[in-house]
């Protein structure tokens, strides 16, 4: 994790519903403890970043959610006024509303151009040294590759003109797996895990960005041993003398034993065909995260998301 | 529990939520839902429990299903064309069909190529736009085309009239709600100013004053020839636009059309179900009708019981360091195991207990919360393991069809 921290941009994506953006704001809040300077950013204009930390809205401008901590919300119409006033220089200021508004029209046409001025802005921050992190609530996983790829399109598509040459030093930003980092956020369930999988096969040779680590997010303690396991199934079957000892609502607890293993067993599989990915040629390692049993949004489960992430890497 | 096996005594119980009425009376069916709900496994099993109740044709149409699932359903590589589960492949899995149930898988690239096919006014055009290296990428992006394309064929597939019921698993849309807006996006961004000012000649453009200063500047900063490159795209397109808006027009009517209904899937955490109540109130907005609520991988209810919570504090005091150890004494007399070992895996079951407790407290709450926005709702339980078989579908679908056995309704 230290390593992890010691990057300068990690782009967190994972399948929808995995617990992305806890993940995103949690490890954003163990860098900014460690006291480092952090700039966290939510990509889609979603608002759940700023459920994650409680506040009411967050903007282009970055917001101070806690000490050493900022959080922003993207919007590539406000970078493209920041990329035009820093490069282009035109006093546009006056007119720049309308013409965003046309642009954002071209930008949903033409291929990478949306996602090159928010992947920009990013890359600008990590150029200009303006934090020591910069942590991405990035696209799901099935679109993480064409945002995170966006330089390398336009670097295809587009032969001429100042976006063309702007990708050059992005590409040697997001390129270097000393500087740049994909976080693959999983559970321990079937699509997730394959999802993990496929992305992880294909996100280098097609960005040419390296994931610095996965994250198995709500995984299910063991509850029993082996030697316990097999005398939990005996209880199991034999219900009824544990519900004439205490009453009716035993059979729930031993339901409840069941199911919470039965859980566990079958994510446990899923994980090790996660493992068997990671652990091969890629090395990349997996950090886990219990199943908190708890809310599911806000303030205190990134505290414990974020505790978690801070024991498992000590 | 529930158990993964079948239903022997298949008992149904006449305050029982079903789907069956709705399976019946409707003609479209959309499954929708936030991602990792079991949107494509709900669709799959509407279809099976259609079949199971009623004579004729079924078409389950879904959109990237778990690998397992879909060599269950044998719709690996077969792509757009739908085909039909032979009956014996369901009476194997213990499913007695009255109807035909068929299978399809979207497969966007040919679907969009398909309607470039049809659209296009001449060989010369459909060539230049399929040929058109920006076609892909294009399509890929600009009107959330998975969701179109799903409308397109679900217009398609009904209009040809081979079957009496069409489902459709909706595309996992980043805001479920998008693929409501597909079609008319599709039709103003035909109508749209971009369309229009790309498509002008490229001479012409430089001279048109309103277009002036954006152009200066969109070709400064992106480069007059990947303007052109759009542009040209953009100009072959165009000839095609009365076929697609007329269309897309189309399309949007059957979404509103009484013999159309939404089932909204969501399981009972707290993100998916914020989710479905967005999405049904939403669809009810549009004058869609939201035909049913399924719950899916529901806790069971007897866990939130204060029965439940008194066994597992009693539990818990008769059992661990303090305690006397004759519950475990007994248990482990009665199971011929040891007593040690019995203590603590009594001790641990009762004081991990309150965590799934507690998690099923809140899941009592949100079914409740979510039954208010449709007619009927139905609860599926947390079957043990991902379903990837014909016979895991079909315990689903009973569950669909409030089919539940002798032993687990009482």
């Amino acid at each position: 994790m230290t390593d992890l921290l010691d990057l300068d941009l990690l782009f967190v994506t994972g399948k929808g519903g995995v617990g992305k953006t806890t993940v995103a704001a949690a490890i954003a809040e163990v860098a900014a403890r460690s006291g480092r300077s952090v700039l966290v950013c939510e990509m889609d204009a979603k608002g759940a970043l700023a459920t994650a930390f409680e506040v009411t809205e967050l903007t282009f401008e970055p917001t101070e959610v806690a000490p050493n901590l900022h959080a922003m919300s993207m919007s590539t119409e406000d970078s493209l006024r920041e990329y035009l006033r820093l490069y282009v220089k035109i006093p546009l200021i006056g007119r720049l509303g309308v013409l965003a508004s046309t642009f954002d029209f071209v930008a949903d046409a033409a291929p990478g151009v949306k996602e090159i001025l928010a992947v920009g802005k990013l890359c600008w921050e990590v150029k200009e040294r303006n934090y020591d992190l910069v942590v991405v609530d990035a696209e799901a996983s099935g679109h993480v590759v064409s945002q995170i790829g966006a330089p390398r399109v336009i670097a295809d598509l587009v032969q001429v003109g100042l976006v063309r040459e702007q990708t050059q030093w992005m590409l040697d930003i997001l390129e270097d797996p000393e500087r740049t980092g994909v976080v693959v956020t999983t559970t321990p369930e079937e699509m997730p895990v394959i999802e993990s999988i496929e992305l992880l096969e294909r996100l280098t040779a097609e960005t040419g960005t390296h994931a610095a680590a996965v994250v198995a997010n709500r995984v299910l303690p063991a509850m029993f041993d082996r030697k316990e396991q097999v005398v939990a199934r005996r209880i199991a079957d034999a219900v009824p003398v544990l519900v004439d000892a205490v009453g009716p609502g035993a059979s729930a607890v031993v339901d409840a034993a069941s199911i919470i293993e039965a859980r566990r067993a079958i994510g446990a599989e899923h994980l090790d065909r996660l493992r068997a990915v990671t652990g091969g040629a890629l090395a990349i390692p997996i950090i886990t995260v219990p199943e908190l049993f708890s809310r599911a949004h806000g303030r205190r489960v990134v505290t414990l998301v974020a505790d978690g992430l801070d024991a498992e890497l000590g | 529990m529930a158990t993964r096996s079948r239903p022997k005594q298949q008992v149904i119980i006449d305050d029982a939520p079903t789907l069956d009425p709705l399976l019946a009376s409707r003609e479209m069916i959309l499954v929708a839902g936030s991602g990792g709900v079991g949107k494509t496994t709900v669709a799959a099993a509407l279809g099976l429990a259609a079949v199971e109740r009623q004579h004729g044709s079924v078409l389950v149409l879904t959109v990237d299903p778990a690998r397992r699932l879909a060599s269950a359903l044998g719709l690996e590589a077969l792509g757009n064309t739908p085909h039909r589960i032979p009956n014996d492949v369901l009476v194997d899995a213990g499913i007695d069909p009255r109807g035909e149930l068929h299978v399809a898988m979207l497969d966007t690239k040919a679907g969009w190529d398909e309607l470039i096919r049809r659209h296009a006014p001449d060989a010369a055009t459909r060539d230049a736009v399929l040929a058109n290296p920006l076609y892909e990428n294009i399509t890929s992006r600009f009107v959330h085309s998975h969701d179109y394309l799903a409308m397109e064929q679900l217009h398609d597939l009904h209009a040809t009239g081979e079957y009496d019921l069409v489902i459709v698993d909706t595309p996992p849309s980043r805001n479920a709600l998008t693929i409501l807006d597909a079609p008319s996006r599709m039709a103003d961004f035909f109508g749209s100013r971009l369309l229009r000012w790309l498509t002008v000649p490229y001479r012409s453009r430089m001279f048109t004053f309103a277009s002036k200063p954006f152009y200066q500047v969109a070709d400064r900063i992106l480069g007059s020839r990947f303007l052109q490159d759009v542009a040209d795209f953009f100009v072959l397109f165009q000839q095609m636009e009365a076929g697609f808006v007329h269309r897309a027009n189309e399309v949007e009517a059957l979404l509103v059309d009484p013999r159309t209904a939404f089932v909204v899937v969501s399981t009972l955490e707290a993100a998916p179900a914020h989710e479905a109540r967005y999405l049904a109130e939403s669809l009810r907005d549009r004058k869609m009708t939201v035909g049913a609520i399924v719950a899916n991988r529901v806790l069971p209810e007897h866990l939130a019981t204060t029965a439940a919570t008194d066994a597992a504090s009693e539990i818990a005091g008769r059992t661990g360091a303090d305690a006397d150890g004759a519950l475990a004494a007994l248990v482990a007399e009665r199971t011929d195991t040891d007593a040690e070992v019995v203590d603590r895996v009594l001790h641990q079951m009762a004081t991990r207990f309150d965590d799934l407790a507690m998690v099923a407290a809140r899941e009592a709450d949100r079914r409740a919360e979510l039954a208010t926005l449709a007619a009927t709702t139905v609860t599926v339980p947390w079957l043990s393991g991902d379903i990837h078989d014909i016979g895991g579908l079909g315990l689903l679908a009973c569950h669909l069809r409030g089919i539940v056995d002798d032993a687990e309704s009482s």
